[in-house]
């Protein structure tokens, strides 16, 4: 997976986010991408080959795996990054259309210059109006995909701990027969990492719902009427 | 398999789509080849090696294994993914010969005239979708559409549906009698099976929907034309008739002035 292709699309998005989005972005991709690729893949590498049936029934040891692991946390992790990272595009294709909106209007205008053109491409969006509503969508879907997939894991995994030892008696095993999960250790505690490092995104991205709400409620105060509320709100707004 | 590559062909027929068309590039590259790349490939990586046949009558597992596995689901999927951008290419081929005929134009007509400004703006400006290159467009997604359905149908037909077995039972020569055979991985087998038929369900709902969008456009463009035609051939009608009632009052002028005159006379 060629994650530094897949950094180059995120980062584009970088420049239009609040102070809280790059940081939940650094987050993303410090603490989950370059984890997920340097450790946890070696730790899981092996999960398949290494996991062994007391039995020497063949097709046993297949059947065992597929009961106890449906899909590989490895798997589960790479989707949860890819879906949580998609509604950054929403906002990104936002503001690649305000863009081309603009261009028109310059064109219109008469101001073809390539300066012209430069400053558009360089403009930094406020995120105000529709931008601020597809902002919005963008992090509550962000949120959405977080939680469901926890909720998956938790489902799926009931538990963040992995078992050395689990009992399998699915056909064509004969009985019950022990099973032998390999480096279980390791992976309990990559998985917790993976665990807290999901929570903590989804308390940066609440945090940035919060902000930006409260950012827009204080900008409306301030146009609406010049008071004394409205003028405090946003001085402590802005001084965060 | 160099999906880079694939991006940057894709990428160029990008600024000549529709909206829609833009929003199937990505979900053509998020959904369906980053799953492909990072998951699919390392979940059906030990797909034969894994396969256990509970026997050990040599070359047995290998028949079975290609009894059941005529062509593994990666290799479809690449497959599909190949034949469903190359469509596009039609596009960008159509633009590259209209911008290149557009420039013959101005060098013949400019000479030496011609400066690199204008090359320049011809190379970056956006066709509109329209005449010759509407054909090809529409054409092009119509081949994705064939495609795409095709391979999906493929896919269940090989298969016998979407679900991934965890035993399948095989008779093949030379396996003795039956024998149990064992699928590695089938639960999730079956999770990125639906998952690509979905992104693929996906992309054919998309590329219906563009075309309708640009059908609906063309026939507004005509109508529109028509209605156009129409109100410049009535201005005509009515100048004539306008010509004409003028006409007769001037032969009735003529007349009245004649007779008036006459009247003089007498």
């Amino acid at each position: 997976m060629n994650w530094a292709s897949f950094y180059a699309v995120i980062s584009g998005v970088n420049r239009h986010s609040t102070g809280i989005g790059r940081i939940w972005l650094s987050v993303l991709f410090i603490f989950r991408i370059m984890v997920l690729v340097v450790a946890a893949e070696s730790v899981w590498g092996d999960e398949k080959a290494h996991f062994i049936c007391n039995t020497q029934q063949p097709g046993c040891n297949s059947v065992c795996y597929d009961h106890f692991f449906p899909i590989s946390h490895i798997r589960l992790w790479a989707l949860q990054l890819i879906m949580v990272s998609t509604p950054a595009l929403l906002v990104t294709m936002h503001i690649a259309h305000r863009r081309h909106i603009d261009k028109k209007l310059y064109r219109q205008a008469g101001r073809t210059s390539p300066k012209d053109i430069e400053q558009i491409k360089n403009q930094k969006m406020k995120i105000t109006g529709a931008l601020w509503w597809t902002y919005m969508i963008s992090l509550l879907f962000r949120v959405l995909f977080e939680s469901a997939f926890m909720y998956l894991f938790y489902m799926i995994y009931p538990g963040y701990k992995m078992f050395r030892l689990v009992k399998c008696d699915s056909y064509p095993c004969p009985n019950i027969v022990d099973c032998f999960v390999s480096r279980p250790t390791e992976k309990t505690v990559f998985t917790i990492f993976m665990l807290a490092v999901s929570g903590i995104c989804i308390l940066l991205n609440i945090a940035e719902i919060v902000f930006l709400v409260a950012r827009a409620t204080s900008r409306h105060l301030n146009n609406s009427k010049d008071s004394p509320v409205g003028a405090w709100i946003s001085q402590k707004l802005f001084s965060l | 398999m160099s999906w880079g590559a694939l991006y940057a062909q894709l990428g160029g027929v990008n600024k000549h789509s529709t909206s829609l068309g833009k929003i199937w590039l990505s979900v053509l590259f998020i959904f369906r080849i980053s799953i492909l790349v990072i998951a699919a490939e390392a979940v059906w990586g030990d797909e034969q090696s894994d396969f256990t046949c509970n026997t050990q009558q040599p070359g047995c597992k290998n028949v079975c294994y290609d009894h059941f596995f005529p062509v593994s689901h990666i290799r479809f999927w690449c497959l599909q993914l190949i034949f469903v951008s190359t469509p596009a290419l039609l596009v960008a081929m159509h633009v590259a010969y209209h911008k290149h005929n557009v420039k013959k134009g101005l060098l013949a007509n400019r000479g030496g005239g011609v400066k690199g400004e204008d090359l320049k703006s011809l190379k970056k400006r956006r066709l509109p979708i329209t005449g010759a290159l509407w054909w090809t467009y529409t054409s092009s997604l119509f081949f994705r559409l064939l495609f795409e359905a095709g391979f999906m149908y493929a896919l269940y037909y090989v298969y016998d549906g979407f679900q991934m077995a965890r035993l399948v039972k095989c008779e093949q020569w030379p396996c003795p009698n039956k024998v149990d055979c064992f699928i590695s991985r089938p639960t999730e087998k079956t999770v990125f099976t639906i998952f690509m038929v979905g992104s693929s369900s996906i992309c054919i709902v998309l590329n219906v929907a563009e075309l309708a969008y640009l059908i609906v456009k063309a026939l507004l463009r005509c109508s529109a034309r028509a209605r156009g035609r129409r109100s410049f051939v009535h201005q005509d009608e009515m100048s004539t008739e306008k010509a004409q009632l003028q006409n007769e009052k001037n032969a009735k002028l003529l007349s009245s002035a004649s007779d008036s005159s006459s009247n003089k006379t007498v």
